[in-house]
């Protein structure tokens, strides 16, 4: 009888009762968070977008002088710059394309009836717990040539993985396989635990093979779901900086958020690095749009 | 009547108690440094400057890989966090365009300090620009790069002997690069997983650029004419081709693993037992006298970086000079405290502790020359040290540099004189968008 009195009760008279209308309470909670978006976020992506077109450096007291488009042209033409870019894309293709065939062949396998499923499927999320910068060092002494454990595993005597310039981006890749690949195991688990039992029934009523099974009812189904987790994985690769930094400084792992980074605290080219911070926000927005694209297309068939 | 008179001077004695305490707090200052023994040195100089004067002095450090983001960042944000910075030489045209550093010209001249101070450290750490007549440092950390060698391995007779036989002439600290190229090599087994040599290679900060100078001074060359801006023809001259291909052939003698290294792993290069020679800033080499951190330091030795095949012999300058940032609030106490470690009583006492003194009385004498073993080489390297830019773009510089030779000396591209004709190049164009030349 009382939960009805109270369901029946207008909420507003009800905040009035404690003495702040539910109007209040929203905007009281709405409203911090708009100012906070608004200084933090809106207000300085606005204005580094006006420092883009300027030649502002932060370290000098010279006023900042409008360039138009100069530094996007200089960017746009700097063989380095493009380097750097290459150099990302390649990242990421390796680092994305390892996660998802370690990721979801891993939760393929913890898909069966396996004993201490549960536990294993706990342990094998932990890399993806621990912070970058601890991952970094952890595998920097992993890949030691002289007392790494990794050589003396696999008896590659004193192979250099870090400082070989043609070896070092796939070390990082390596490594950031390892940290995120269970980050994609653990949607592809969500999946794979959702695709109907009776399709797999009813394929095995008609003697379909594990390849026709797994490519005509499995990878369909589970598709959106990893389409999902490789826009996030794409993203975060782009934006990789840390694990890059930490572990080497090769000319050959230079993604673009170092020489972003290089070129705004070290070199203090403000205006420049502003410019080349948008570049780099269009091409993400470019490449998520295209996966978002795509990714309605799997759901709709 | 008693009772009030006690609880008047009990409360009398707590005001004053609070006054001193407040007092106190206001004369505090901040010096800000990176993250190495010296610092800690610094700390234990100031520990007495604090006893004589009551004024709190605190060495707030960081990492030397944040040490020039964290310092300008404060400086953009004209920051009163710290009081004074012991910056690197080459930040010097920087911080004093910008406005960050105090102009130090009077307080240099009234104490003649161009006189009290050995004279490179004041070429390099106090004047800005070259020449000018302008300062805004304090000499405080004389530092440049030496070597540190294995003794125990270099007069074993079985290693001398057959030393001479494979090269001709005796075994014994390197006289010039040549004979330094060629005790690497004969040093470098790995099957013995014993190497030659230990080099500076780090391109994240100024590590390889520096052990590269030592090469290309040594060798005759230079950087650039530091005041007219020019570069082509001198940045890529033949003596600095040669320098560059005599850096990376000694890279070939390192370590496994040895294109990311810097300070730290050339020590560790000779307590572990890895290399028999190890270029490093001098700064770092106390640690490996004491035994608690160098098994070895019995048998460690030190010389000075040797001349290059025309006799020129220089070395690349660490070190920093002592500044007044511009935004403390305490510049009056900062100049007061500046006095007093200009004192020859001061930089006795700092070179005691440990650091570098700049101070040409204390670096003359004997007392100091004779207390470690490498103070001698120290001496005489001061005097023939050579350092980078340092213009405003020195960091653009800097980085156009690594991105250069990082990939000739560790990576095998390209050539020497491809890579120093881009160098120009490079260098050529930042000094033209900054209307240093037409």
């Amino acid at each position: 009888m009382a939960t009805a009195v109270m369901t029946t009760l207008d909420p507003n008279s009800r905040s009035a009762a404690r003495g702040m209308s539910d109007l209040t309470i929203r905007n009281l909670f709405i409203i911090p968070t708009i100012v906070f978006l608004i200084v933090f976020n809106i207000f300085p992506l606005i204005y580094s977008l006006g420092y883009s077109f300027t030649d502002f450096r932060a370290s000098s007291p010279a006023a900042a002088n409008f360039v138009g488009l100069q530094n996007y042209r200089e960017l746009l033409n700097d063989p380095f710059i493009w380097s750097n870019f290459a150099i990302t894309a390649k990242y990421v293709i390796v680092s994305v394309v390892g996660q998802v065939i370690v990721g979801f062949g891993v939760a393929l396998l913890l898909n069966r009836d396996i004993p201490l499923k549960g536990l294993l499927t706990t342990l094998l999320l932990l890399p993806m717990m621990l912070s970058m910068a601890v991952v970094g060092l952890f595998w920097k002494l992993l890949y030691d040539p002289s007392f790494g454990i990794i050589n003396y595993t696999l008896g590659l005597g004193s192979f250099e993985w870090l400082s070989n310039p043609d070896m070092a981006l796939y070390a990082v890749a390596i490594t950031d396989i390892w940290m995120w690949s269970p980050f994609v195991m653990l949607l592809s688990l969500a999946g794979l635990s959702a695709v109907p039992k009776h399709l797999y029934e009813a394929a095995a009523i008609d003697r379909a093979g594990s390849f026709y099974t797994f490519f005509r009812i499995t990878l369909p189904l589970v598709a959106p779901i990893l389409m999902i987790a490789i826009i996030f994985r794409t993203m975060e690769a782009f934006k990789t900086f840390d694990l890059a930094y930490i572990l080497t400084s090769q000319p050959t792992t230079e993604v673009i958020s170092i020489r972003l980074y290089k070129m705004a605290f070290q070199e203090w080219q403000t205006g420049r690095s502003c410019a080349l911070a948008y570049i780099v926000l269009i091409m993400i927005l470019a490449i998520t749009n295209i996966y978002v694209k795509y990714l309605n297309k799997v759901k709709e068939r | 009547m008693r009772k009030t008179m006690t609880s008047m001077l009990a409360g009398i004695g707590l005001v004053l108690a609070c006054g001193t305490s407040v007092y106190a707090q206001d004369k505090e200052l901040t010096i800000f440094w990176a993250e190495w023994d010296p610092a800690n040195y610094l700390q234990e100089l100031v520990n007495l400057y604090e006893a004589e004067s009551g004024v709190k002095v605190t060495v707030e450090t960081t990492p030397w890989g944040d040490f020039q983001t964290k310092a300008f960042t404060e400086f953009n944000a004209k920051g009163s966090a710290y009081d004074m910075v012991v910056g690197d030489s080459q930040w010097i045209g920087a911080a004093s365009e910008a406005g960050h550093y105090v102009d130090l010209t009077d307080f240099f001249n009234k104490h003649n300090l161009k006189e009290v101070m050995a004279p490179a450290t004041v070429k390099y750490y106090a004047e800005y620009p070259s020449n000018s007549g302008k300062y805004w440092s304090i000499p405080a950390e004389g530092d440049a790069v030496g070597w540190s060698y294995r003794k125990d391995w270099f007069e074993d007779p079985k290693e001398m002997e057959a030393f001479k036989a494979k090269y001709g002439y005796d075994l014994g600290v390197p006289k010039d690069w040549k004979q330094l190229r060629d005790i690497a090599e004969f040093f470098h087994r790995p099957d013995e997983k014993r190497y030659g040599v230990a080099i500076y290679t780090d391109n994240s900060y100024d590590a390889l650029v520096m052990g590269v100078e030592n090469a290309i001074f040594s060798f005759g060359g230079e950087l650039g004419d530091y005041a007219t801006y020019k570069v082509d023809g001198i940045v890529n001259s033949e003596q600095n081709v040669k320098a560059l291909e005599a850096y990376k052939e000694l890279y070939s003698f390192t370590p496994p693993g040895w294109a990311k290294s810097f300070f730290i792993e050339d020590n560790q290069a000779i307590t572990e037992n890895l290399a028999a020679m190890s270029m490093n800033y001098f700064a770092f080499f106390p640690a490996l006298i004491n035994e608690a951190s160098n098994p070895n330091a019995k048998v460690t030795g030190f010389f000075a970086n040797p001349p290059g095949p025309s006799g020129d012999q220089f070395a690349a300058l660490g070190g920093q000079g002592i500044s007044v940032v511009s935004y403390s609030q305490n510049q009056e106490e900062a100049m007061k405290f500046l006095e007093w470690f200009i004192k020859d009583e001061t930089q006795k006492k700092w070179a005691e502790l440990g650091g570098y003194t700049a101070s040409a009385k204390v670096l003359e004498s004997p007392e100091f020359q004779n207390a470690t073993p490498y103070n001698k080489a120290f001496y005489e390297t001061m005097f023939k040290v050579k350092d980078f830019w340092a213009t405003p773009e020195y960091a653009e510089l800097l980085i156009q540099m690594n991105q250069r030779v990082y990939p000739y000396i560790t990576g095998n591209q390209g050539t020497a004189k491809e890579v120093l004709d881009s160098l120009a190049a490079d260098w050529n164009a930042t000094f033209k968008k900054y209307n240093r030349v037409k």
